[in-house]
């Protein structure tokens, strides 16, 4: 299939003939979590000395960046109109493999955790695009599985694997180059590339007419069984990676890592201005909401009056005004 | 050609409508055969016990996926009731059971109004709540454990009648509740008319916002409910942990039970059977010492199959 002209996705963001408090809304829809971000930048650089420092915000980066490699296929899955609810065990699941396999060095360290993520994103793919059932299902028993499967290998939680002190593969996790800690600039070099598939190639395109209708995408030609099955192994592959580089990080496979995980990156992309509903979307939003909530966690935890457990009330709240925002936006825009 | 396929169909669609039933006597008669002491009263009174959080969650939760939605935020619910439970319980466990519902209502109110008024995916809304209200519910606790002592609270949790712990007595007077408000009632017609198709719903000038809010509420009166009932087995109040994903087991008795995701049907004796199914899949592995981590993993097969032959059947 050869597609000329205007990409498909751009073309459902952005009505032929918008009128103008349509772009706006559009606008404010697809670049508010950035804006609130901004604001919230700048507050915290006057409330604290401490707050907008190389240091704290470093910091920040690198405990946001496992989030962000998980959401960044989670905004594919939600674009393509699906939802991988099994990220947060395949996270936890890969992190055990990779300490595990870290024994024998850096490539079966990094391949066996990966290698199994896709694997588990192949099978719910196929389930999901092949057998058409329903996304949320087929990965709510993912999650499970991937649970089940990592109990399984540590001796019902009991077994804690750890890297040998001398593995390159910690490296990924806690190394840095100038000064930037290795994951973020992982992160950084995906989400160019993800950015550049979603919006660049036909794979991308073909998600964005996935998730506007699945049946008029089939009507144009696109692949759906094909392209979803892509988009869950890259989903999986997704979390493996965050997995590993999390297990890098603190030198272990910790087996209760990444319970709830999958919300936080729901939440992310939903902030970020990828509409659930699929069809529309981005990854810049999806960053620009990952550090939305780091930088909301940040600042409760800097204003040391604040119970800490408002953290996540925050995180609710500002969940819950985004989406009516931007549900309100939506039916502006139409 | 066509009555053979109509005769799978029919097959299909019976083993969709009571295969739940099928799968606990194949369960209960393996048990019979392997499991020590299955029979035992001990042994069948601590199952029931155990299913019951579940079984009331998921009560809440087929009225919601009957409408075509979904509440996560059922065990973050639970937890609030189990934070508010123990506040006020100087001024008598009536006072504080009434809070506890009344919280889980306005909490079920926020979603169905995100939900109906607003227009927010059902997922995204009550992911919000499930995302807040645990951390409303630590705040509202200080995060303690706090032990109950309040007498009625207590008798709630581990008193009988003929040999029936009360627990189970609420959650067997709530399914025959929920199950009249379905099959007999306006509301439950116009629920299940909601979810099969919305729009024709509204065409025909049913109260479509009024059922969404309604069916939400009752969700979150179902999960204080459950918060209640947790807090009064446990004998302490634990709003960190209570409920924690359950969501995800009320969400599978459900499906299991034959209430398809999709909506426009109500199960509800299928759904204590999946409740009840699940439960004893847990408990036959684990008294036979199969590890929780199998248990786990056969329990995904089993969601993923049941939701399979769901949409064999529907074709």
């Amino acid at each position: 299939m050869t597609m000329t002209g205007q990409p498909i996705g751009t073309s459902i963001a952005t009505p032929a003939r918008p009128s103008r408090g349509a772009t706006i809304a559009g606008l404010a829809q697809r670049h508010g979590a950035l804006v609130v971000l901004v604001l919230l930048l700048v507050y915290g650089a006057f409330a604290f000395d401490t707050f907008l420092t190389f240091y704290n915000l470093g910091n920040l980066a690198v405990q946001a960046s496992f989030l962000a490699v998980v959401a960044l296929g989670m905004t594919l899955v939600i674009v393509s109109g699906g939802i991988d609810l099994s990220v947060g065990s395949v996270y936890a699941l890969s992190g055990v493999l990779a300490a595990y396999a870290s024994q024998w060095g850096l490539i079966p360290g990094l391949l066996l955790p990966i290698a199994v993520s896709a694997l588990i994103g192949l099978a719910q793919g196929v389930l999901i695009g092949r057998f058409g059932m329903a996304p949320f299902i087929v990965t709510l028993g993912g999650l499970l599985f991937a649970r089940g499967l990592l109990q399984f290998l540590t001796d019902e939680g009991a077994k804690t694997y750890l890297m040998p002190a001398d593995s390159p593969l910690r490296w990924l996790g806690s190394g840095r180059v100038l000064g930037i800690g290795v994951p973020v600039i992982i992160v950084v070099v995906l989400f160019a590339v993800g950015g550049l598939v979603l919006q660049r190639t036909q794979y991308g395109m073909r998600l964005f007419a996935l998730g506007g209708g699945e049946e008029s995408a089939g009507l144009m030609g696109v692949p759906a069984t094909r392209t979803k099955i892509i988009t869950y192994v890259l989903s999986g592959t997704g979390a493996g990676l965050a997995g590993v580089l999390a297990a890098a990080q603190v030198g272990s496979g910790v087996t209760v890592v990444g319970v709830g995980l999958e919300l936080n990156a729901i939440a992310a992309v939903v902030i970020g201005g990828t509409a659930l509903t699929g069809g529309r979307g981005g990854v810049a939003g999806t960053l620009a909401g990952v550090a939305l909530l780091y930088v909301i966690q940040d600042l409760i935890t800097q204003t040391s009056s604040v119970n800490p457990n408002m953290q996540t009330v925050v995180s609710g709240a500002v969940l819950i005004v985004v989406v009516v925002v931007q549900t309100i936006l939506s039916r502006v825009r139409r | 050609v066509t009555a053979i396929t109509w005769r799978g169909n029919n097959l299909l669609a019976l083993t969709r409508d009571y295969g739940v039933y099928a799968a606990l006597v194949v369960l209960i008669v393996v048990n019979l055969a392997i499991t020590p002491n299955f029979l035992a009263a001990d042994n069948l009174r601590t199952q029931a016990v155990q299913v019951v959080p579940v079984l009331v969650v998921a009560l809440g939760m087929a009225l919601v996926i009957g409408t075509e939605g979904i509440d996560l935020s059922v065990g973050s619910v639970m937890a609030i009731s189990a934070a508010i439970l123990p506040l006020y319980l100087g001024y008598g466990a009536g006072l504080s059971i009434l809070l506890c519902l009344l919280a889980g209502a306005a909490a079920g109110l926020l979603s169905g109004a995100l939900v109906a008024v607003v227009g927010v995916q059902p997922i995204v809304a009550t992911l919000a709540l499930l995302v807040g209200g645990r951390g409303l519910a630590l705040v509202i606790s200080d995060g303690q454990l706090k032990d109950i002592r309040n007498v009625t609270i207590l008798d709630l949790g581990d008193g009988a009648v003929a040999g029936i712990p009360y627990t189970v007595l609420v959650a067997l007077v709530l399914v025959v509740l929920v199950a009249l408000l379905v099959n007999k009632t306006t509301f439950g017609r116009q629920l299940v008319a909601v979810g099969g198709n919305r729009r024709a719903a509204e065409f025909a000038a049913l109260p479509v916002k009024r059922v969404l809010l309604g069916v939400y509420v009752l969700s979150g009166v179902l999960a204080a409910i459950a918060g209640i009932l947790g807090t009064a087995r446990l004998t302490a109040s634990d709003p960190s942990k209570l409920g924690e994903l359950i969501e995800l087991s009320a969400i599978t008795a459900v499906v299991v039970g034959g209430t398809p995701l999709s909506g426009g049907r109500i199960r509800v004796l299928g759904t204590v059977g999946g409740a009840c199914l699940m439960q004893l899949i847990t408990a036959t592995l684990i008294k036979n010492d199969v590890p929780v981590s199998v248990s786990q993993m056969v329990q995904a097969a089993i969601i993923v199959l049941a939701v399979l032959l769901q949409r064999r059947a529907a074709r």
